[in-house]
């Protein structure tokens, strides 16, 4: 699923990582708990999280995890732009909560996890 | 070629700068992505755990041809049982932790799945040492 096409469906916007807009992604993983988020396997995936803090920017640098959707309504803090524009992330912010963004991703074919 | 680092205790806004340095390394040096994620994945929890549990800690990395040994050396509060801690699930986290969005007792698990060597040591009142070696 496109990174265009995940904004129009989560009303969200691209905070950082213009660029990455046509990007594919074919996995989510939606988690508040970074301790979760570490122990994935799974390389290139989305993350969905109401986690908003640097320690979700330095977690996804870890895990090698390219692309954030923060929802209900989060916002990015400059110290998190800076350092996710470092490590070349691309960021969205959405105004829904967790449940309904990876509802309406997961019906529009976005693959789990596990 | 040998690295230190420091970590502090309760400060999460620097938590994971060691780990960073160590993977920008580790890319420089050419090696496989996997290897590079298993390694600064378990030194990053180990980071995160001298943050939320200690009061104050060092890093020592050492990087040979085909091998990285990494010491996580702290001065805290110890940890009683070891093979307990080691348990997914058991956490002492306070709440300020898993504010942060850490907590759930998974770290030392996941340092174990991810290095090919891990040993603690610990003194209670005193402080841990963990050592990590990952050949690649
Ligand atoms: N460096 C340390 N000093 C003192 N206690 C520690 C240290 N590292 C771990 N512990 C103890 O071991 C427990 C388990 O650690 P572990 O990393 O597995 O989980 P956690 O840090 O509580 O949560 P998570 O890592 O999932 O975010 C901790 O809650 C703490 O009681
Ligand atoms: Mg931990």
């Amino acid at each position: 699923m496109q990174v265009s096409k995940i904004c129009q469906l989560l009303d969200a916007k691209i905070i950082c990582g213009e660029e990455h807009a046509q990007a594919n992604i074919e996995r989510g993983y939606s988690s508040d708990l970074m301790s979760d988020v570490l122990t994935l396997d799974t390389d290139h995936l989305l993350l969905i999280t109401g986690m908003c803090n640097l320690q979700t920017i330095r977690t996804s640098e870890m895990a090698d995890i390219r692309f954030i959707v923060f929802v209900r309504n989060k916002k990015v803090t400059d110290e998190m732009l800076e350092l996710a524009r470092e490590n070349n992330l691309c960021l969205l912010e959405s105004p829904f909560t967790l449940f309904k963004a990876s509802g309406i991703l997961y019906q529009a074919g976005l693959k789990p996890v596990y | 070629m040998k690295l230190e680092f420091n970590i502090e205790g309760g400060n999460f806004s620097w938590a994971g700068h060691a780990s960073s340095e160590v993977k920008k390394m580790l890319k420089q040096l050419g090696i496989d992505a996997r290897c590079i994620k298993s390694i600064v994945i378990a030194l990053y929890e180990g980071e995160v755990n001298v943050v939320a549990h200690a009061y104050e800690g060092r890093i020592l990395v050492q990087m040979e041809p085909h091998k990285i040994t990494t010491e996580i050396i702290d001065k805290g509060p110890g940890i009683p049982d070891i093979e307990l801690a080691m348990q997914e699930g058991y956490s002492t986290a306070s709440k300020e932790v898993r504010e942060m969005g850490f907590g759930a007792g998974m770290g030392l698990a996941n340092m174990k799945k991810n290095t090919d060597e891990l040993t603690i040591e610990s003194t209670v009142g005193q402080g841990t040492t963990v050592k990590m070696v990952n050949y690649f």
